[in-house]
């Protein structure tokens, strides 16, 4: 009765098989995430003002260029200033808010579980659909270094490291945040609530990482472990150029954890359905 | 097909469904009834891998539900009730969609995307973004997604809930013609669509099955199956008083209208006093328009077993 693959498939291990099959289903998935991601509105208002926010922020970055004597490279005046913090944090509840909130307000995650899938799949490419999303917002920030790079002066530029560096950082740092808007988004039906609880989650960390700038009275221990794990903190190193790996190992593996618990969140509301 | 086995299920403040046991085998058509709440949706998530059980078991084609779920998952086709879709999605794209999701590719995809967008008749709509089609259009899309993959068994929770007469016609048939090439197991409030298309039904009350059998068996088992109707010109005769002394019967309501005395005539099961009725009438010499034994419905069985 259960039907077999091509006769190629039945001849391989039944875990290699396994294994294809998963890769298989996860691609599907993630396709229908991202044509959802990308043919939404939202991804487009999204798209919209984080692109005139950076903008802007490119563009205050340039004027305090000019306008005084340069100690530090476009990109680090780019990468640091109040915008370019502000549409970061605001693209995250934006992003995420509607993976798994929308499936369990249409229902259509009863079709979507009852179908031979994995629940890890489904995690999964929610989670790297809203990733991949987030990484082509940053695509034209690109364009404005290459612009200057051709009209600008080559000085303000810095070096080819100093204008990746930055871009590492996001990508660890986006990890993370966009597993706890998909955290966020698995805890309720509701998008907007999903958006609110989010945004909550993930400029509250920031905020409270920033501890050591905002409260004096912040104990010492707390302000060196703030210090160690800030994003501002970071972004500065990162775009003077300065790779600090102890960003790159707690923002990926933090982002793990999230997904790990998104997953337990998941398959807890599936089941308690 | 499908083996429950003291399947079990509880929420925190009630019991859905409680030792339930019960087989379908392949190629029947199952009408899984029961008032609202009676645990019919509960068991068919359970059934389709939605939800897991407290305890007991149940498989899908040999296939465990919970253990072996992909599996077991891989062979069945499910409508649920609400019947949620992606409404951004086109039809042919959604259905496409949903195919390869459950294993088919290339040629066999297109080839099974075509088959059932022409069997549930929605190749007209293909091409239209599913919010914008009619209640009956969605609820076909449905259907066609659920036996995109031509599981062995369908599952399908109230199939006609919100459609009109017409567009639940379709769907009966549409149902009947499935039931030579997959088993159904379907849950439904009207009764004569079961009448119709179930070889067998079940009944659920409570989270108890109340009843399982043939829909003509359901019916011969009910004790209203004995109800008699006589119309007949009395003159002076109280029809009420004559037909009591007949043996057999049970009570007697009569009502006079343009002359004519409409009598209801309930008598014991498996009794059917119409002969000396009419030899009472010949004997009186009434005048008698209509005599006749009525028959029961699934519905009055389904009254009485799930009535408390």
């Amino acid at each position: 009765m259960a039907r077999h693959g091509k006769s190629g498939a039945r001849n391989q291990k039944p875990e290699t098989r396994n294994q294809k099959l998963l890769v298989r289903r996860l691609i599907i998935l993630l396709r229908r995430e991202l044509s959802l991601l990308f043919f939404s509105p939202i991804a487009y208002v999204t798209l919209f003002f984080f692109l005139i926010l950076n903008g802007l922020s490119f563009w205050f970055a340039i004027v305090s260029l000019n306008h005084a004597p340069a100690e530090n490279t476009i990109g680090q005046v780019f990468f640091n200033t109040v915008l370019f913090w502000m549409a970061y944090l605001l693209v995250f509840p934006l992003i995420t808010m509607r993976s798994f909130a929308e499936e369990f307000k249409l229902g259509t995650i009863e079709t979507l579980m009852t179908a031979p899938v994995r629940d890890e799949e489904v995690v999964l490419s929610k989670f790297f659909a809203a990733f991949l999303f987030y990484l082509s917002l940053w695509l034209p920030s690109l364009l404005y270094f290459l612009v200057f790079s051709w009209l600008g002066n080559r000085g303000a530029l810095g070096s080819t490291g100093q204008i990746w560096a930055p871009y590492l950082l996001l990508f660890a740092t986006g990890a993370f945040n966009v597993a706890l808007g998909c955290l966020a988004s698995a805890l309720t039906s509701n998008q907007i609530v999903a958006a609110m609880i989010s945004f909550v989650l993930t400029t509250g960390f920031f905020f409270l990482t920033l501890a050591h700038y905002l409260a004096n009275r912040a104990s010492p221990l707390w302000r060196e472990i703030a210090a160690s794990i800030s994003q501002v903190d970071h972004m500065e190193s990162f775009s003077s150029g300065i790779i600090d790996s102890r960003a790159l190992v707690f923002y990926p593996s933090m982002a793990l954890l999230f997904i790990f618990i998104t997953f337990h969140v998941f398959q807890w509301r599936r089941w308690r359905a | 097909m499908i083996r429950v086995e003291h399947l079990t299920k509880k929420y925190p403040a009630t019991t859905a469904i409680e030792d339930l046991n019960f087989e379908v085998a392949k190629g029947e058509i199952v009408g899984f009834l029961g008032p609202n709440g009676a645990g019919k949706t509960t068991t068919m998530r359970i059934l389709t891998g939605f939800i897991p059980a407290t305890s007991g078991s149940a498989f899908v084609a040999g296939y465990d539900i919970f253990r072996e779920s992909l599996k077991a998952r891989m062979q069945l086709g499910y409508l649920p009730e609400s019947v949620p879709l992606y409404g951004e999605m086109r039809v042919r794209e959604y259905l496409r969609y949903r195919g390869s999701l459950k294993g088919l590719a290339g040629k066999k995809l297109r080839q099974r995307v075509g088959a059932v967008q022409e069997l549930c008749s929605v190749k007209e709509v293909e091409k239209r973004p599913i919010s914008t089609l009619s209640k009956g259009y969605k609820q076909r899309v449905g259907l066609a997604e659920a036996m995109i993959h031509e599981p062995p068994l369908l599952v399908l929770d109230e199939p006609t809930i919100g459609l009109d007469p017409n567009q639940i016609r379709q769907v009966r048939e549409l149902i009947k013609s499935l039931g030579e090439r997959h088993t159904i197991l379907l849950s439904t409030h009207i009764l004569s669509e079961v009448e119709m298309t179930c070889s067998r039904v079940i009944i659920v009350n409570k989270g108890h099955i109340q009843a399982s059998d043939t829909p003509a068996n359901l019916i011969s088992q009910i004790r209203t199956s004995g109800n008699v109707s006589l119309e007949a010109k009395t003159g002076t005769d109280n029809p009420v008083e004559w037909l009591t002394k007949i043996h057999g019967v049970k009570e007697v309501t009569a009502q006079l209208e343009d002359g004519w005395q409409l009598c209801s005539i309930r008598v014991e099961a498996s009794s059917d006093p119409r002969e000396e009725i009419f030899a009472l009438a010949a004997e009186r010499r009434w005048i008698l328009r209509e005599l006749a034994r009525e028959r029961a419905t699934l519905e009055d069985a389904f009254v009485e077993i799930t009535h408390d």
